[in-house]
């Protein structure tokens, strides 16, 4: 698979991680974030073990560490708030380069900071070295209610066409001679938006008609099995354990 | 694996012909009106024999695509019969509906409607998995199909990476797969550039499958269907030698139906 155009969050490779059958990947990913965020704050060095391991996970995945970073991006806004907080919080305050800041707001911004970046990191990882389609798989495999795995992969199909098609209208008002320039132009852009919404709608019937013509009633038929062995399942386990090793050693010592 | 369900009981046609097997497509004094009253079929009548292929030509508003969607049952209610390879389409009947719409391959005039999968493969996999086929027969039909418009090694690849017209192919495959009785295809040459037209007509020649292709498309008519239909009004208003109705210019005139500059269908060798 995976001939051709990738999808450009997804990474092409052969590791043992892109290998992994996608429901095993989700659910490391999703027990490795309950651990980080139940450590609580204060034990700085779990968290240091916690991105040790995300760390070696991308090495043996070979998604490159520079692609990780810059990915990372995604949580900028996050970032923004949690710098806010040591200057916006209340009770004790500490002097730090001329700087009155606030404690309690200094351990809430380490939280986010750390918590959210191990997460999104982990999320990187899992969409790198999988492909959207095999997610959806997975996701179908943990038992997520089929109509919302399809509309999922209905939004994967589509998702191009309908941008495709917005920008065809914004090429279309700037030929036109529209520019949006203040608040009162917002009217003509919700306009556009009410057309696309049309416009979808009225595909997402041809759609269904396409589907009902070559015998679709319901339920879409399963093309690939993704199967998980024990050693699957043994082998994504290692991510989710070690945290967990991780986490219950520094809470013992 | 299964075989896809098949009556053991199909219907007489009234019509037999071609040493016993019935008419593909056999559509007697077919009407309908939409639920807000407008009439678009006023009685159609036709039947296309085993192995034809027809052009299905009119004027827009003429009722080109109700006809269509009457052909595997997606509109219904109205008077008169289909039949499909002797099966009444009866909607009414799941079992029989399910084996119409495997019969009839309609092919959508935006291959965007029609490919709808994540990849080329599951799409043109979609039809025959949906009848039942699974593992190493539903792979032969994949791969047939996807050999026969020439898309074998686009199987990975998601169709919104394709060209316009490497979609339309597939789309066509996404419909044999199923080994239709009749393949019925909506404005097949609409938005493709010369090359691609061209290609398209050279794959359609080649199957061995009966045609019907609706399209304002004249020289395409002249050039794949010995045969042609206008639909006008709501009837059918003609059917004869493709050639002869375009060389027709009354008739042609009365249906709206117009000749690109510079064809001349009597230049046509017959």
């Amino acid at each position: 698979m995976g001939a051709g155009h990738a999808h450009r969050l997804y990474l092409p490779g052969r590791s043992p991680v892109h290998r992994l059958p996608p429901q095993c990947k989700l659910v490391a990913v999703l027990v490795f974030v309950l651990a980080v965020v139940a450590t609580p704050r204060e034990r700085i060095w779990a968290f240091a073990a916690y991105a040790l391991l995300l760390a070696a996970v991308a090495a043996v995945a070979r998604v490159p560490y520079r692609l990780v970073l810059r990915r990372t991006a995604i949580e900028l806004p996050f970032v923004a708030f949690a710098l806010l907080m040591p200057f916006v919080a209340t009770g004790e305050r500490v002097h730090w380069l001329g700087l009155s800041l606030s404690e309690a707001g200094l351990w809430g911004a380490w939280n986010i900071l750390a918590k959210g970046t191990l997460g999104v990191v982990a999320s990187i990882l899992l969409a790198a070295t999988t492909e959207p389609r095999l997610l959806l798989l997975g996701v179908e495999r943990l038992r997520m209610p089929a109509l919302i795995v399809q509309i999922a992969a209905f939004m994967l199909r589509y998702a191009d066409v309908v941008a495709e098609e917005m920008r065809r209208m914004r090429i279309a008002r700037a030929s036109r001679g529209f520019e949006a320039r203040d608040l009162r132009d917002a009217r003509v852009l919700a306009r556009s938006l009410g057309a696309l919404f049309l416009r979808s709608y009225e595909r997402g019937e041809r759609v269904h008609l396409a589907m009902v013509s070559r015998g679709y009633e319901g339920r879409m038929p399963v093309l690939r099995d993704v199967g998980a062995t024990a050693a699957h399942w043994t082998a994504a386990a290692a991510l989710p354990a070690a945290a967990l090793i991780a986490a219950v050693a520094w809470s013992v010592s | 694996m299964t075989a896809p369900n098949r009556p053991t009981t199909a219907p007489a046609s009234a019509a037999e012909e071609d040493g016993g097997a019935p008419p593909s497509l056999e559509v007697r004094g077919l009407a309908y009106a939409y639920p807000d009253g407008t009439q678009a079929l006023y009685g159609v009548d036709v039947t296309i024999r085993r192995g034809e292929r027809v052009a299905l030509l009119g004027p827009n508003g003429a009722g080109k695509t109700t006809l269509v969607l009457h052909l595997n049952g997606i509109l219904h209610g109205g008077a008169g019969t289909v039949r499909v390879a002797g099966l009444e389409v009866d909607p009414a009947d799941k079992r029989t509906l399910r084996e119409i719409r495997r019969r009839v391959g309609i092919v959508f005039q935006d291959p965007d409607d029609q490919l709808f999968m994540p990849t080329v493969r599951e799409d043109v996999a979609f039809g025959p998995a949906a009848m039942g086929l699974r593992g190493a027969e539903l792979d032969r039909r994949v791969r047939d199909a996807l050999e026969r418009v020439g898309m074998l090694e686009a199987a990975d690849r998601p169709p919104q990476h394709l060209s316009f017209g490497q979609r339309r192919r597939v789309a066509v495959a996404t419909v044999l797969a199923m080994e239709p009785e009749i393949l019925v295809l909506d404005e097949p040459s609409s938005n493709l550039d010369p090359a691609s037209r061209r290609e398209l007509a050279e794959i359609l020649r080649s199957l061995d499958v009966t045609v019907l292709m609706v399209t304002h498309d004249l020289p395409y008519a002249a050039e794949l269907c010995p045969r042609s239909l206008i639909l006008s009004g709501g009837v059918i208003a003609a059917d004869a030698p493709t050639l002869d109705l375009l060389s027709d210019a009354d008739l042609l005139a009365a249906h709206r139906l117009e000749l690109p500059f510079g064809f001349d269908p009597a230049a046509i060798p017959r």
